[in-house]
């Protein structure tokens, strides 16, 4: 470990922080962007929580999603097309001590970081991953996005997209190791903050799916869906999210889904008809990947000195006494 | 040394008639190979043989022979694995040229080793001679077809009974055929035979005495064999080393010079022939704090790599050309970003998958201006093993204290090669001081260029008031997205100055040879040794020629260009490719240069030649020798 506990303490912030103290700057979002749902949400998490804002990193890829780490005034780390998970892994390795969270869009993460988005499962790193799904291209102007609907017209399918979608969840779900896989909606904020916090607090890699609101592109795509509250399946259970009896009155399509069960998880994911919103999946017992990796023990420069003088004894040719 | 070495073979090495006096041959040095089918042990018995040498106190150097493939068809003339050993009374700085005496256990393997003109015309050969009675009729008819051309070529061979001789002590003689091979050796090389039997203890230790044992056994034998019935002696004096040495190879000394540079974190992925260093590691780096990740990728392993270092201590990449194209995004959004990271690539053949065991020097180019855009990066190489170790600590150095990419460039050569070296004394300042977690003061914003150097404080992750958001946009010092032109313009130019500033602290390089004179060859990387032998050799007929050898390529060291102009000629001399003006459609206009040729020529403005080859192999030195003396005329 690279920062020793009790100086991690000794800066632990002793004055509240508001709201406005994890606001940077203005967003550059288009007016309606799904994205500052998300960004609402998070800074509002972090408020509650009280978190130190120099002990969050937020790390994100490229896209308009992947601006989000501009907009908080925290560590950020706004990297490479595909490549947040990588790095925030790399940040998560000997950095216990901080928050990360990935921002990532449904191109950066499922089209050209879709590698890194299946071995980060597989790490399960202690991290919140928060995948802003708007099903299309947006920063590079309306292109199809793997998770775009089969007929869509984009400008790289004008006739309409050729293949069927694919689906986070499900992908999410088949992955080993997967610990955490949770679904939101950008129109429904109260149920976003939810979702996101108990992301926030699974000790592994949380992975939440936000379909968003892109109203640039696709200003009407998500209209059926929102119009309709029965449209959404909202997945409750004592040890998940559980809804305020006003939200109960809108949203009436409920399933009691326990979120160990990952064949029902699973089923869930597949849904066709309706968008499941809540935790499809949560398992804390999946050890995470740093904690498995990092050598146990205190590694004072005297350990270091004795252990690199070993090494070098070992490949040592004495000369003949 | 060259003299000795060409008259060695006019003597005829056969079974020794009884109670003949043996002829011994005193050399300064001698090259010694042992091939087999893979699996059969000869990398072993040629490192053992190496191991011994060394602790006798010779300079020895040596060179993995690999075949592409784990399991190659046996008795195939690319399937040859094995070793060579070059031993000589000095320090020994490369492989050397053609081999002097060979033990090989099938005739196939030996083609394989001729064709690739390893082996000297008329040196010595130990066969294997089972196959002679092989009850597979083409066998028995391949090997005495092999047997009677090589001899018929002037090739000295000597059938060994090596199996039948192992079966008189253990039932398996796959087993264990490598011991009596090194008995043979070791007798005919004048190896120490306590070292040997001392050896063969260190090599089994873990498997215990019911291993150690027999594998004595063995090597007793084949010494026995030799003694009673061989007439040659190999003997290169020796006095016995003073200081510990330490006997690595390339890639493991890369492996000890990150664990020694205070590093934490390796992230790689599997690539030959890298990936031996990242094995060392990851069987040791735990006991210093450290991690190796095997990442999903190389790109992967790469913003591993710099999330680490964003976060924490420099991390380190190790990788090869394949991986090294792969990793170029990242390697700019370290540059933009200013993240400090060592990318260490283990050069192979080139293009595309390329010759993946074999040597070349075909990254110089990419390592300095592969990535798009302009991403000043420090790009430097090593020259030898011990260079290896010291170099992952400088460029660890450079790398935190300019908040830099540092692309420290070795090859297969290297990688498996092993040559001995003072045996490094533990020092403080190797390691990576402790991640600043102080508050950051009032004013100072996260690009704070200095506007001379260029040089800014990096912010880590946990340090009050330094929060910002470090992207691979363009940005200004509070790290805010530039849409200003002057500004894009000006933080270029920040970044660039600090290869300005590190270039002010190198020191310019020595001459080998006299400080002017007709003739300058400049080298880098792994063919140092060999360029300098060959330099020697031809001076020693009084010619004019000297030799430079780099170690910064980019930035490169102040007083260069003055050098180069002190010499009537300059050829650039390394394991590349390059245009031979004597092809017909070739000419000064559309030549294309080898790499290094390129970079000197558009740093010094001056006429630099340029000689290679891409053969796969280690430049020899009697290769360059020959290069020198075509070009001096």
């Amino acid at each position: 470990m690279s920062v020793s506990a009790p100086r991690c303490l000794l800066w632990s912030n002793d004055e509240p922080v508001v709201l406005d103290d994890y606001v940077s700057e203005e967003p550059r979002w288009c007016t309606g962007c799904g994205d500052l749902a998300i960004l609402a949400a998070v800074q509002r998490l972090c408020r509650d929580e009280q978190l130190a804002r120099e002990k969050i990193v937020f790390v994100s890829g490229i896209g308009c999603s992947s601006r989000f780490p501009h907009y908080m005034n925290t560590y950020g780390f706004h990297g490479l097309h595909g490549r947040a998970l990588p790095v925030a892994e790399g940040i998560r390795i000997k950095r216990p001590d901080l928050h990360v969270f990935v921002n990532t869009g449904d191109g950066d993460c499922c089209s050209i970081g879709a590698a890194h988005w299946i071995h980060a499962i597989r790490y399960n790193m202690n991290m919140t991953v928060l995948l802003h799904d708007n099903e299309i291209y947006g920063l590079t102007k309306k292109q199809v996005s793997p998770t775009s609907p089969k007929g869509l017209a984009s400008n790289t399918t004008p006739r309409g997209a050729y293949l069927d979608s694919l689906n986070p969840m499900e992908t999410t779900l088949g992955v080993a190791n997967v610990s955490f896989a949770a679904q939101a909606v950008d129109w429904a904020p109260g149920l976003l903050y939810d979702i996101i916090s108990k992301a926030y607090k699974h000790p592994g890699c949380s992975f939440v799916r936000v379909l968003q609101r892109c109203p640039e592109y696709l200003p009407e795509h998500f209209d059926h869906w929102m119009d309709d509250p029965d449209q959404l399946l909202l997945l409750t259970h004592e040890d998940g999210m559980q809804v305020t009896p006003d939200l109960a009155r809108i949203y009436k399509q409920q399933e009691i889904h326990d979120p160990m069960d990952l064949n029902r998880a699973r089923e869930i994911a597949s849904m066709k008809d309706r968008i499941p919103v809540g935790i499809l999946y949560r398992n804390e017992q999946v050890p995470c990947y740093e904690d498995v990796l990092n050598p146990a023990g205190l590694f004072t420069p005297e350990v270091v000195r004795t252990n690199i003088e070993a090494e070098l004894d070992k490949f040592t040719v004495w000369p003949a006494s | 040394m060259n003299q000795s070495a060409q008259s060695r073979t006019d003597l005829v090495p056969i079974r020794k008639p009884r109670d003949e006096p043996v002829h011994e041959l005193v050399l300064e040095e001698f090259v010694v190979e042992i091939v087999s089918d893979s699996g059969e042990g000869a990398q072993r018995c040629g490192q053992s043989f190496a191991s011994i040498a060394a602790r006798m106190g010779h300079g020895i150097w040596t060179v993995e022979i690999i075949p592409a493939e784990i399991q190659p068809p046996a008795r195939s003339i690319e399937g040859a694995s094995g070793n060579r050993i070059r031993v000589g009374t000095q320090a020994v700085t490369n492989g050397g040229d053609e081999a002097d005496l060979v033990v090989a256990f099938n005739e196939q393997v030996l083609l394989g080793r001729i064709r690739a003109e390893e082996l000297k015309p008329g040196c010595t050969i130990l066969l294997e001679d089972k196959w002679r009675s092989s009850k597979d009729e083409s066998i028995a008819a391949a090997y005495t077809s092999v047997h009677d051309q090589l001899t018929t070529d002037g090739f000295q061979v000597v059938e060994i009974p090596m199996e039948e001789e192992c079966l008189k002590y253990v039932a398996d003689p796959h087993r264990g055929k490598n011991m009596f091979a090194l008995g043979l050796m070791s007798r005919v090389c004048g190896l120490d035979l306590e070292l040997a039997l001392e050896q063969v203890a260190l090599t089994f230790a873990k498997k215990g005495a019911r291993v150690i044992e027999p594998n004595q056994q063995l090597l007793q034998a084949g010494w026995d064999w030799a003694e009673a019935n061989l007439d040659i002696r190999f003997r290169v004096p020796t006095t016995p080393a003073k200081e510990p040495r330490l006997v690595v190879n390339g890639n493991t000394a890369l492996g000890l010079g990150v664990m020694a540079s205070g590093m934490d974190v390796c992230a790689m992925y599997p690539i030959t022939p890298a990936t031996s260093a990242s094995h060392y590691l990851s069987d040791v780096f735990q006991s210093v704090g450290g991690v190796v990740h095997q990442a999903e990728d190389e790109i992967a392993a790469c913003a591993f790599a710099i999330g680490a270092s964003y976060a924490g201590k420099c991390a380190v990449t190790i990788t090869s050309g394949p991986g090294y194209s792969l990793k170029q995004e990242g390697i700019g959004l370290a540059v933009m970003g200013e993240i400090p990271l060592v990318v260490v690539n283990v050069q192979r053949g080139g293009p595309s998958t390329g010759q993946p065991t074999k040597a070349e020097q075909g990254d110089l180019l990419a390592a300095c201006f592969g990535g798009h855009g302009d991403a000043p990066k420090v790009v430097m190489a090593v020259s030898d093993i011990e260079d290896c170790f010291y170099s992952v600590i400088t460029a660890r150095k450079i790398a935190e204290a300019f908040n830099v990419v540092v692309v420290l460039l070795s090859d297969a050569s290297l990688g498996s090669a092993q040559q001995p070296f003072v045996r490094p004394q533990f020092n403080e300042e190797w390691l990576a001081p402790p991640v600043d977690q102080s508050p950051v003061p009032e004013g100072v914003t996260p690009y704070d260029w200095d506007p001379e150097t260029g040089l800014a404080t990096r912010f880590i992750p946990g340090q009050p008031n330094g929060m910002h958001c470090l992207t691979g946009l363009a940005h200004d010092r509070m790290s805010h997205i530039v849409y200003n032109p002057e500004q894009n313009h000006e933080t270029i130019r920040r970044r660039s100055l600090k290869l300005a500033a590190l270039q002010k602290s190198l020191k310019p390089p020595n001459v080998f040879g006299d400080e002017e004179g007709e003739l300058l060859v400049v080298g880098w990387g792994s063919t140092k040794g060999a360029i300098e032998e060959a330099v020697t050799r031809v001076r020693a007929d009084g010619k004019s020629v000297s030799s430079l050898h780099l170690k910064f390529l980019q930035p490169m060291a102040s007083g260069i260009k003055e050098v180069l102009q002190r010499f009537d000629r300059v050829m650039a001399v390394e394991n590349n490719w390059s245009d031979d003006l004597n092809d017909a459609l070739v000419d000064e206009e559309n030549r294309r240069y080898s790499n290094m040729a390129w970079l000197l020529r558009a740093r010094c403005l001056v006429d630099i030649d340029c000689w290679g080859e891409v053969k796969g192999q280690p430049l020899k030195p009697g290769a360059i020798e020959r290069a020198l003396r075509e070009k001096l005329g």
